[in-house]
């Protein structure tokens, strides 16, 4: 490998793992920003995972390449969405500790994929055929450098989470739904008091990040995997920190998101790096950097915190 | 606010554990709509196997509730320690398989060691370095605002690495690609336990579990410390004008939980059960089984026995449900159900308290009713302290 395919390579990988977690992360921000903490998001990749997955192990034999993807990824955020309204419910009308409800649907995930994968095929697994990786984007994938990095060797979810990272930016700054969203997170006695239904809006806030957090889980399994085993490998998590990070804004997120797949990317493919092999380190302290680095970005981070200021706190309408 | 309940703790106290025993209900029911829905012929025969839980096979299968129940009494009680102060322990994972490490390290190394001190070492090993693990993100979370709950995830899976990386260059069996096993003097005796509970891995651990139960209880209910580190969780903002040091006492309450998770590995580990320390990519799940058992115990060391023992003997009744035709997981998504349900307290409460009383809350605003003081039938205060994020940032 010549430097400049490594450099293709490395931006490649690190796509696969960059774009779930900013997708989830997305998600989170909605939630958050509507003034729900949902720490729930592990759980939900889950259950968007093993939907889509389901999906495409029930068709792949009479449905082909994208469209099937695509299909996956309705279903899986459908699934998301629907799961997610479990948290919203809790969180929303019966005023619950939303970090125990959270932490509850974290649980109920994986028990549940492995139920019904188990009632389906006796196994937990649910393995499915990766038929949806494009080799190079027609006319795209030609551009000198940008091509090879960014449109050889990808899948369409690529695209489709720069997709979501742009529409977010514009729903949750542009339009009246956004700020409504964010009146909510920072002070929803005040937005009431104009007229805006608090309950709706945070109903919505949750909703989009299940439906955002169930994508995201198929977008991780995809490239990265050939069966799924009712786990995301803490994705979920490392997304309520890249959210932190990023400090509950899209762009600021997507460089976060970045961040965190550059070094988990490292992690996965360090032993075809020239130098990192001869370090000769092993595997287990790379697994460990993310999660270390994630604790020193948010001792640095968390001090001039701008998390939205009801986040967390039930609203009572009577408490106005 | 127990205090506001004085005409009648016993019934506060009722309404609070009867909310709990909605939670576990609810959840139960949820199973069994279920497995009625997976697998409805055999839903009721199975349904009554996890009812019965460890009382089906005597008390053989009461042993087996009770070596259940030893890890998750441990994390139970470091889950609901934290809560105590108004923090969210959700690393009892990582502290229980730092412990976990530290005693089995103890226990194949140190062999010198005489017999009757050897396994007291190595479970004080397990305490220690499950403190460690406890009091990184307590330093986090009181003078950098980070939140805890995200700490202590990451703390989970640096725990979970660190531990395959240190069993792997110090005490590995390679052939099973898990940890040796420890010397004989360091399993926990069994001081004729296994008699009285013919069950095969029955030992003394549930004897130390109990001893910790009694220190938590002490140290929680008749201490200045348990008292501050309470007052913490009530109201962080009263106790710190009450001249409380906060920063101080949420340390020591993750290096307390901690402690007690990592105990709780220790206690696994040193079993003598043929337990060892798979090098696996997975969190351990005594973990996180810990914070149902707090959520059922209401954070009381009381509750906490008793709930350990009910997941224990769900959890054994999940086992015996195999010889039908369902899945083990079951008893786990009945259990996360629980928890669910538990978040709801603060609903079922009033709603217990309104068919206690048959009256309703007279209809005026909260907030007056509130400043007129202490209501004479306010079933709905809470003893729980919220956990809430900080002012202007550490949210998660």
């Amino acid at each position: 490998m010549t430097a400049a395919q490594l450099l293709y390579f490395l931006a490649q990988q690190t796509m696969f793992f960059s774009i779930p977690l900013l997708v989830v992360a997305l998600g989170g921000m909605f939630s958050e920003r509507s003034g729900v903490v949902n720490i729930a998001l592990e759980g939900i990749m889950i259950i968007g995972a093993f939907a889509g997955v389901l999906v495409i192990y029930s068709f792949q034999e009479t449905m082909h390449g994208q469209l099937l993807l695509l299909l996956a990824l309705l279903v899986a955020a459908a699934s998301g969405l629907v799961f997610s309204l479990l948290h919203a419910y809790a969180a929303i009308n019966m005023k619950a500790d939303q970090v125990i409800s959270g932490t509850a649907l974290n649980m109920i995930a994986p028990a549940l994929a492995i139920f019904v994968a188990r009632m389906i095929r006796s196994v937990q697994q649910i393995p499915f055929k990766n038929r949806f990786h494009i080799k190079s984007v027609p006319l795209l994938g030609k551009i000198p450098v940008l091509g090879p990095m960014l449109f050889q060797n990808a899948y369409i979810t690529t695209y489709i989470g720069f997709g979501i990272l742009v529409l977010s930016s514009i729903i949750l700054y542009k339009t009246r739904f956004g700020m409504r969203l964010r009146a909510c997170g920072e002070h929803p006695q005040a937005a009431d008091s104009v007229g805006i239904n608090v309950y709706k809006i945070r109903y919505a806030g949750v909703l989009v990040s299940g439906m955002l957090g169930g994508i995201g889980g198929l977008v991780f399994i995809i490239p990265t995997s050939t069966n799924f085993n009712a786990d995301v490998a803490g994705y979920g998590f490392l997304a309520l920190a890249v959210l932190i990070f990023g400090q509950w804004k899209p762009w600021r997120i997507f460089f976060s998101a970045l961040f965190f797949g550059v070094l988990k990317t490292i992690a996965a493919v360090y032993s075809v790096i020239p130098i990192m092999q001869e370090w000769s380190i092993s595997n287990d302290i790379y697994k460990m950097v993310p999660y270390i680095a994630t604790l020193v970005v948010l001792v640095f981070s968390s001090r001039s915190s701008q998390a939205p200021r009801a986040s967390g706190q039930p609203y009572d309408k009577s408490g106005r | 606010m127990k205090k506001s309940n004085k005409r009648s703790p016993l019934k506060s106290g009722f309404i609070t554990i009867s909310s709990s025993l909605l939670a576990i209900a609810v959840g139960l029911l949820l199973g069994l709509v279920i497995m009625l829905i997976s697998n409805p012929d055999q839903a009721l025969d199975g349904f009554a196997m996890i009812i019965k839980g460890g009382f089906e096979d005597g008390m053989a299968g009461i042993g087996q509730v009770l070596y259940y129940a030893t890890p998750i009494l441990l994390t139970g009680l470091s889950v609901g320690f934290a809560f105590k102060t108004g923090l969210f322990n959700i690393g009892a994972s990582g502290q229980f398989i730092i412990g976990a490490f530290a005693a089995v390290y103890i226990g194949v190394k140190w062999t010198w060691m005489p017999g009757n001190l050897h396994w007291l070492a190595a479970l004080t090993g397990a305490f220690v370095f499950g403190a460690l693990w406890g009091f990184l993100p307590g330093l986090l979370k009181a003078f950098f605002n980070v939140h805890e709950v995200i700490s202590s995830i990451m703390m989970n899976y640096i725990g979970m690495s660190l531990v395959n990386m240190l069993v792997k260059r110090t005490v590995y069996d390679q052939l099973t690609n898990r940890s040796q096993a420890v010397a004989f003097s360091a399993n926990i005796p069994k001081w004729g336990l296994n008699e009285v509970f013919p069950y095969y891995s029955m030992n003394g651990g549930i004897i130390v579990a109990l001893l910790f139960v009694a220190v938590v209880y002490i140290v929680l209910n008749k201490t200045t410390f348990g008292y501050e580190l309470k007052a913490c969780g009530f109201n962080p903002n009263a106790s710190k004008y009450a001249g409380i040091n906060a920063k101080r006492n949420i340390v020591l309450s993750m290096v307390i939980a901690g402690a007690l998770s990592g105990a709780g590995g220790g206690l696994l580990y040193l079993a003598g059960s043929g337990k060892f320390i798979e090098v696996v990519d997975a969190l351990a799940p005594e973990g996180f089984n810990g914070i149902p058992v707090a959520l059922l115990g209401l954070s009381n060391p009381i509750g906490i026995l008793f709930a350990a023992l009910f997941i224990a003997s769900i959890t054994v009744g999940g086992f015996n449900l195999q010889q039908y035709e369902f899945v083990p997981e079951v008893i786990n998504i009945i259990t996360a159900s629980i928890i669910y349900f538990s978040a709801f307290a603060l609903i079922f409460k009033s709603f217990i308290g309104k068919l206690l009383t048959g009256r309703r809350r007279p209809a005026v605003g909260p907030d007056q009713n509130d400043s007129e003081g202490p209501a004479a039938d306010a079933p709905t205060s809470t003893p729980e302290p919220r956990i809430e994020p900080s002012e202007g940032g550490g949210a998660i």
